[in-house]
């Protein structure tokens, strides 16, 4: 087994932990620092595959932005962090298939290999890439998105403006 | 300095001699490295926390610490960092435990992770990332993560308080932050911190240094306003507002847990001049000479660390004189400043620098957007000011009236 394996295993299971802890923790605080820790080793994961770009991202955009926010939301409900709350509902049983379907799926694919796994090819830096990529090729998906960000921006305003 | 790197490679050939595997030198650099740096930070931190303490002194017309150690009290950090160590280490019976313990951990490793990209001399640099200047950024909105946690596992209400508002400031301020930070990437065409530095050589006009603080005031100014709220240092310290908050998210804390917060706050401090110093103001770039009887290189990177250091020293100078000069803004007008004047100055900023860098050198064209731009900045603020003071007078009027 390689370092590098051996760093791989560990994140993931420190990965996987986390996100265990999000979904089954009964304090929903808890839960979101959890949730930030299963983040951090998803960027970790990033760097493994030689993505730094995306894992500096992922760092600034779910770390620095959207869990904070989360948190925010969180504090601004009031007695909800004092409160337990229910972990399982009544669709525990679906779900859990879903989740199998999805597992049976991947291990199908990354052993008959389908062309989409295959790896990609290796660039010196992926920053610039990315950015040309982004702003030429998928230049109407990344403003569709924008657009779709913006409209759940302003229903969000929408749906919290009582008057 | 490039003998800095020709080192660690002797070494590794030296111990690949030796038939070690290379896991064991690269962990023993890597020791080394972070004990360097955990060292700087601590006497550097010990070294600004007596500075400040002078530099308020001395605007309040006081003399500050005078006594330990003699010479204008020099001692009085290390004096004050004995006694934290040997207090007593409390956690509040009703607090959560585990996320209690792990906030102050997680504030300083993000403070220092960030030390990791920082250029300090011509090829004295832990890891020159190519994404540097961006993972600084990242790894530096941790800080906030650290803080909540301190403020919501503390179980007390100015902490929370603290905490929210911490939050809220930091959310909006690093819009602008990364913003301000896209000017000189622009121009340089990398994230790289030491290509960062080296797009800045050379003179204008024989005279002026090419650096970025002259063609990007106004992402200077833009950026060094961020950084004083994400360090949440005044005007933006309503985190922390003492009048109001006791303390904010540190009330609980005590002995060392509370002296792990002061240290990550002031290694905060340095990171951010840091960034500045290498975006905006020529990072390690100087005037330096060849000094007897050492070779070029080892007198270049000398002299690099020195200029570094002033710069990064200076630019600290300036967040304490700030600190001891403005007053607090309140929270309605901290969030009017970061949305209504930083954010769209720091987007028009960026459009300006992409048509100057579209159109080419339209030097005339660009010294009167940017002189534009700081017009309406100082416009904008302005009429905040003259808003909030009415806001004042207003309630001051209502309260006497009922």
């Amino acid at each position: 087994m390689t370092l590098e394996l051996g760093i791989f295993y560990f994140l993931a299971a420190f990965t996987v932990w986390a996100a265990a802890v999000v979904v089954l923790g009964k304090n929903i605080v808890r839960a979101a620092v959890a949730l930030i820790f299963s983040f951090c080793g998803m960027a970790a994961l990033y760097v493994l595959l030689e993505a730094e770009f995306l894992a500096a991202v992922q760092v600034l955009i779910y770390v620095g932005g959207i869990t904070i926010l989360l948190l925010f939301a969180i504090m601004l409900t009031s007695r909800i962090g004092a409160r337990t709350v229910r972990v399982i509902n009544d669709q525990a049983f679906l779900s859990g298939l879903a989740a199998l379907g999805l597992l049976a799926g991947l291990i199908y694919a990354s052993l008959s290999g389908i062309a989409a796994m295959a790896g990609p090819p290796r660039l010196p830096e992926t920053s610039p890439f990315l950015g040309r990529a982004l702003l030429t090729t998928y230049a109407l998906p990344f403003e569709v998105v924008s657009v779709l960000l913006l409209a759940a921006l302003v229903g969000a305003i929408i749906l919290a403006r009582k008057e | 300095m490039t003998t800095f790197a020709s080192l660690v490679e002797r070494f590794y050939a030296l111990t690949a001699n030796w038939g070690l595997p290379w896991i064991v030198p690269t962990l023993v650099v890597m020791t080394i490295v972070a004990a360097v740096i955990l060292g700087y930070i601590a006497v550097a931190c010990m070294f600004l926390v007596w500075w400040e303490r002078k530099i308020s002194a001395h605007i309040q017309v006081r003399f500050g610490p005078m006594r330990v150690g003699g010479w204008h009290g020099w001692a009085q950090s290390i004096a004050d960092g004995v006694k934290l160590l040997l207090k007593e280490d409390v956690i509040p019976a009703g607090a959560d435990k585990v996320v209690f313990v792990l906030a102050p951990m997680v504030v300083f490793a993000a403070s220092v992770a960030a030390y990791v990209a920082i250029p300090w001399a011509p090829g004295l640099i832990v890891r020159d990332l190519n994404i540097g200047i961006l993972y600084m950024i990242s790894i530096s909105s941790l800080v906030v993560v650290g803080i909540i946690m301190a403020g919501w596992s503390s179980n007390n209400k100015y902490s929370v308080l603290g905490a929210m508002r911490s939050a809220a400031q930091a959310v909006s301020y690093e819009v602008p932050l990364v913003l301000s930070l896209l000017g000189p990437v622009m121009l340089a065409g990398t994230m790289r911190m030491g290509k960062l530095v080296e797009a800045q050589s050379g003179v204008w006009f024989g005279l002026l240094p090419k650096w970025f603080v002259f063609p990007q005031i106004v992402a200077f100014l833009v950026y060094f306003t961020c950084s004083l709220a994400e360090c949440n240092r005044l005007p933006f310290d309503i985190p922390e507002a003492e009048s109001e908050l006791v303390a904010g998210f540190h009330v609980e804390y005590s002995g060392m847990r509370f002296a792990i917060f002061f240290l990550a706050e002031y290694a905060n401090m340095f990171v951010v001049a840091a960034i500045a110093t290498t975006l905006f103001l020529g990072g390690w770039k100087g005037p330096w000479v060849a000094l007897p009887g050492l070779p070029a290189e080892v007198a270049h990177g000398l002299f690099g660390l020195f200029w570094f250091l002033v710069k990064c020293y200076f630019l600290i100078f300036v967040m304490m004189w700030l600190r001891w000069t403005l007053a607090r803004l309140r929270v309605d007008q901290l969030m009017d400043f970061a949305w209504k004047v930083l954010l769209p100055i720091a987007f028009a900023n960026l459009i300006l620098t992409g048509l100057v860098l579209v159109l080419g050198k339209q030097v005339l064209l660009y010294v009167l957007g940017v002189a534009l731009l700081l017009l309406i900045a100082v416009a904008l603020t302005a009429r905040g000011v003259r808003q909030g003071s009415a806001h004042v007078a207003g309630k001051a009027v209502r309260a006497q009236k009922a």
